[in-house]
């Protein structure tokens, strides 16, 4: 069964924006897309371990602010060096105008 | 010092920065509202382009008229003017390019990176890495790939920096190395496997360019292309940009973890800011890379409050730069101090 976890309220996020989420010793990003769509990745940039909420939202690309690697948070794709390894990506539900992430 | 002083980056300096926290630590970030942020990071390609074809337009004219007048005396100050665009300015596009922050457009950013990496004789995918390590490690002994005078300093060599010497020497070898399939530990260091073919096949190609120049100018029985591509004119045009590059952390601490302390921001003029594309901007640039070399002034005026004072001009930078390198010949221990403002103080390294 999947354990939803309660992240933010909808208005939270600024449109094309990011936010970061601690739980249980985890550490996430939340998106909220130019359509208005939300997603969540781990919040940490798999080149080098820096925090992707201080980073740039541009479209469907999250930009690290550290090195400027690049991923779609959509699927988590590392979009080229130096980031080369994928982030993991996290269903997301909107319920009564809260953010759900699934971290299992 | 009781601290290892080795710039090689699998030696003793690197495990000492490993073992102490210097490596992949937190550094200090001046707190600038995310709105704020969020509106200086944000991209556009305008800028970029009126400054790309300026930028061609300048090598056009310079070397179209250099070539004309060669080999008469009129064509020196065309080919001094297009050294510095080929030698100098390259560097500048070559960095902010590799940052993917000069345009919007990716394909942008790639297209300039990787002629001014061939101009100024940095391999695209090796400097890529090398700056990356860098940006984490900034002025790290036995981290840093790029620390430009090393401990204690070698005069000759700085000077012979300013006609690109040492830096072309190293580029030939590197490139010849890299067309045989071969890293050294160091490049092995900050280079992922999955990036090594790319390494190879780029130092080949560059080969065949080179070589193909090199035969040109011997069909044709004149130096002229050698003079317009290749290492010359790296090495004629070189000179600008260590001017400029020095101001960025020579002399100034090394294993500190605050750019405050390792990084001048220095102001400096339309022209000399249009070559640099804004990298005088230098504490502001290591501190957030993610801001467009043309929103820099922007920021500076943003994170002034917790800055030390920047410097008023290239001269007055030099008249700190020059005797401390001087003094760092027989006191490598020693750096120039920063004045951090009292509020916001500096972000304290590991004790040894």
């Amino acid at each position: 069964m999947t354990n939803w976890i309660e992240a933010c309220a909808v208005g939270d996020i600024a449109e094309e924006d990011v936010m970061r989420f601690d739980h249980g010793g985890r550490t996430f990003a939340i998106y909220r897309s130019p359509d208005d769509k939300y997603y969540a990745t781990d919040g940490l940039c798999t080149h080098e371990k820096i925090h992707l909420a201080d980073g740039l939202v541009m479209d469907n690309i999250i930009e690290c602010p550290k090195h400027n690697g690049r991923f779609d948070y959509r699927t988590g794709e590392a979009k080229g060096a130096p980031v080369c390894i994928n982030l993991r990506t996290y269903g997301v539900k909107i319920e009564g105008g809260k953010v759900f992430i699934a971290a299992d | 010092m009781s601290t290892p002083h080795d710039y090689s980056l699998t030696g003793p300096s690197s495990r000492y920065a490993i073992e102490h926290g210097l490596a992949n630590a937190e550094w200090y970030r001046a707190p600038i509202p995310r709105a704020r942020m969020k509106e200086l990071m944000k991209r556009s390609d305008g800028p970029a382009i009126r400054d790309t074809l300026i930028w061609i337009a300048a090598f056009l004219v310079t070397g179209g008229l250099a070539s004309y007048f060669w080999p008469g005396l009129w064509s020196l100050p065309f080919f001094i003017a297009y050294g510095v665009l080929y030698g100098s300015s390259s560097d500048s596009r070559w960095h902010e390019c590799g940052h993917g922050t000069a345009f919007k457009t990716a394909w942008m950013n790639d297209a300039v990176y990787n002629v001014a990496c061939f101009m100024i004789m940095r391999e695209p995918t090796v400097w890529r890495w090398s700056h990356t390590r860098h940006h984490t490690d900034t002025i790290i002994v036995g981290r840093d790939p790029e620390v430009a005078v090393m401990r204690p300093t070698v005069i000759l060599k700085v000077i012979l920096m300013f006609f690109a010497v040492p830096q072309v020497w190293g580029a030939i070898q590197s490139m010849l190395r890299h067309a045989a399939g071969r890293l050294t530990p160091d490049e092995a260091d900050f280079i992922p496997e999955m990036e090594r073919a790319r390494v190879y096949r780029t130092a080949r190609l560059w080969l065949v360019i080179h070589l193909a120049v090199i035969a040109l100018s011997v069909y044709w029985g004149t130096i002229l292309p050698m003079l317009l591509v290749g290492p010359l004119p790296t090495m004629y045009g070189a000179w600008l940009h260590i001017i400029t590059g020095l101001t960025q952390h020579a002399g100034l601490p090394e294993n500190v973890l605050d750019h405050r302390l390792n990084c001048r921001t220095v102001y400096m003029n339309p022209v000399l800011r249009f070559i640099y594309w804004n990298m005088n901007y230098h504490v502001e640039h290591h501190m957030f890379p993610m801001v467009p070399y043309h929103r820099l002034a922007e920021l500076h005026e943003e994170m002034k409050p917790y800055c030390p004072p920047a410097y008023p001009s290239v001269l007055a930078a030099y008249r700190e730069i020059i005797p401390a390198i001087l003094r760092q010949v027989r006191e490598p221990g020693w750096s120039v101090e920063r004045p951090i403002p009292q509020a916001f103080p500096a972000q304290p390294a590991p004790a040894e």
